[in-house]
């Protein structure tokens, strides 16, 4: 489990336990976050799970090939902290991460 | 106070709809009716990571209950739509409430075009389509080790894929003299022919399937027109969906291959919307097109919330569709029946490249092939109308992207 912070677009934070193994796209989803559509479920295959990792983005292994691929061409603005969030996996090591939605997604 | 807006299908379009009318400032009560008990899920997993044993059940749902009573959305799981009384605008569900509406949306969603030869009722033929069948068949994959997938389509190789994965042996029969015929170019089937060869999927092109030989209630092989059998344990059928059309046929509402309707998902009936795998969309020249897809559904989803708020949202954008096998990922945007020339970004035998289709100087859809930095590109490209010159699409170096600024 970890605790991760996500700030909606309108500068709403909202906690969630995100069970260990769940990506943060999950764990947003499932509890309707705003900010965020996933449109392919997690196969990194339509950058709209886009995030900007505000806090503990040291602790993540840096993007794969593909998610960096669509990194490449997200609608926001792509950041140095932008990541997708189905590729991130929550393990307890996050607790405590704090991630940010953008304004659009598509 | 007026009636609810009622949604009948909790896929993605049904959810799709039910939160767009949200998001569009409708106030009003809104119902959304699930066939299945649980809350909505993502169904493109259920062939890739689900079955691979990396998703448990539970990450698969979209939204929870919770979620959507947040967003004051009634969700009724576990309950089919079984009447619309169009005049009296009301509709008879399966746990006997009669619901009165001032706007129904139907995202009832497809089944799976059943296998119709003797033996296709053994237990251990199986399809794919909700969570209950990926489950079955993952129970499956547990036990046997010969496989053999009836239809070499995006469900039917992905299932091979995985199963080859699991170390099983697995035979792909196809009808047709190439894979996924009806949705990619002959280039694309020729790659996932080599790709699953490689990794030793045994594909049979025109292979017919005749007859699934059974002994005590459970297949045992898979007989082909031409007299061959192929020993199984498993048989997945992937030979395409039906669409969910009763209920609105029942009612009266125009269907042909589909729940009829426009770019706006208006149906025949002023007050009756429709999205998703049930509907035929009737296109500009006049045809009807029917897409099987997640953008589909999530972007008829959109238009008939807004057709429903007396809006006109017409669905213009380019249809993308992904597919993943192995560790290739396929990205395609735009629909390429009717090309006269192809372009290649990259190089096929490098599993990394993109195929341009073109007709005439216009490009009409873009395939890539572990190459996600094209699709984003040309999914705009195509959405804008804008076409990169075939040296510019042939260039790896070329950046797309600045044909957009």
């Amino acid at each position: 489990m970890a605790k991760i912070t996500y700030i909606e677009p309108s500068g709403k934070h909202v906690e969630i336990d995100v069970p260990e193994g769940w990506t943060l796209m999950q764990g947003a989803t499932t509890n309707g976050i705003e900010g965020i559509e996933a449109e392919c479920g997690g196969s990194c295959a339509c950058a709209t799970c886009h995030c900007y990792v505000e806090a503990l983005a040291e602790r993540l292994p840096p993007p794969g090939e593909t998610e960096e691929g669509m990194l490449a061409n997200v609608v926001a603005e792509r950041r140095p902290n932008s990541r997708l969030s189905c590729q991130i996996k929550a393990t307890v090591d996050l607790d405590g991460m704090v991630v940010r939605l953008p304004e659009a997604q598509s | 106070m007026s009636a609810p807006i009622v949604i009948v299908g909790a896929g993605q379009a049904g959810l799709q709809a039910a939160e767009h009318l949200r998001s569009e400032g409708y106030a009003g009560e809104l119902v959304l009716v699930g066939s299945e008990a649980r809350p909505p899920y993502h169904r493109p997993p259920l062939s890739k990571a689900y079955l691979l044993g990396e998703f448990a059940e539970a990450q698969l749902t979209i939204r929870s209950p919770e979620a959507l009573a947040r967003k004051t959305i009634e969700y009724v799981p576990g309950v089919t739509a079984q009447l619309i009384d169009r005049p009296s605008r009301g509709l008879g569900l399966s746990d006997g409430r009669q619901l009165a509406y001032s706007g129904l949306c139907l995202a009832t969603g497809s089944r799976a075009r059943p296998l119709l030869v003797p033996g296709a009722e053994l237990a251990n033929v199986l399809a794919l389509r909700t969570l209950d069948d990926a489950r079955a068949i993952a129970e499956a994959l547990r036990t046997v080790q010969k496989v053999a997938v009836v239809g070499g389509g995006f469900i039917g190789l992905e299932i091979a894929a995985v199963a080859c994965k699991l170390g099983k042996e697995v035979v792909v029969l196809e009808a047709a003299e190439r894979l996924m015929p009806r949705v990619v170019s002959p280039l694309i089937s020729t790659f996932y022919a080599g790709l699953h060869a490689r990794h030793g999927v045994h594909v049979e092109l025109n292979s017919q399937v005749a007859e699934i030989a059974g002994a005590e209630g459970r297949a045992a092989a898979v007989r082909t027109a031409d007299g061959r059998a192929f020993p199984a344990g498993l048989v997945v059928v992937g030979i395409g969906i039906l669409p969910n059309t009763d209920l609105a046929q029942a009612a009266g509402l125009a269907c042909e291959r589909g729940i009829v309707v426009d770019a706006c998902s208006r149906t025949s009936d002023p007050a009756i919307v429709a999205a998703g795998d049930c509907t035929a969309r009737r296109v500009a020249d006049g045809s009807l097109l029917r897409l099987e897809s997640v953008h589909n559904a999530l972007e008829q989803g959109k238009c008939a919330a807004a057709a429903l708020l007396g809006k006109d949202r017409p669905f213009t954008a380019s249809p993308w569709f992904w597919s993943d096998q192995y560790d290739v990922k396929l990205q395609m945007v735009g629909l390429c029946a009717g090309h006269d020339h192809v372009v290649l970004r990259g190089d096929p035998a490098a599993q990394k490249f993109s195929a341009f289709y073109y007709r005439g100087d216009k490009l009409i859809a873009v395939d890539s092939v572990n190459s996600p930095k094209d699709h984003l590109p040309a999914r705009k490209l195509l959405d804008l109308g804008i076409c990169p010159t075939p040296t510019q699409a042939a260039d790896p170096q070329f950046n797309l992207a600045t044909l957009l600024t």
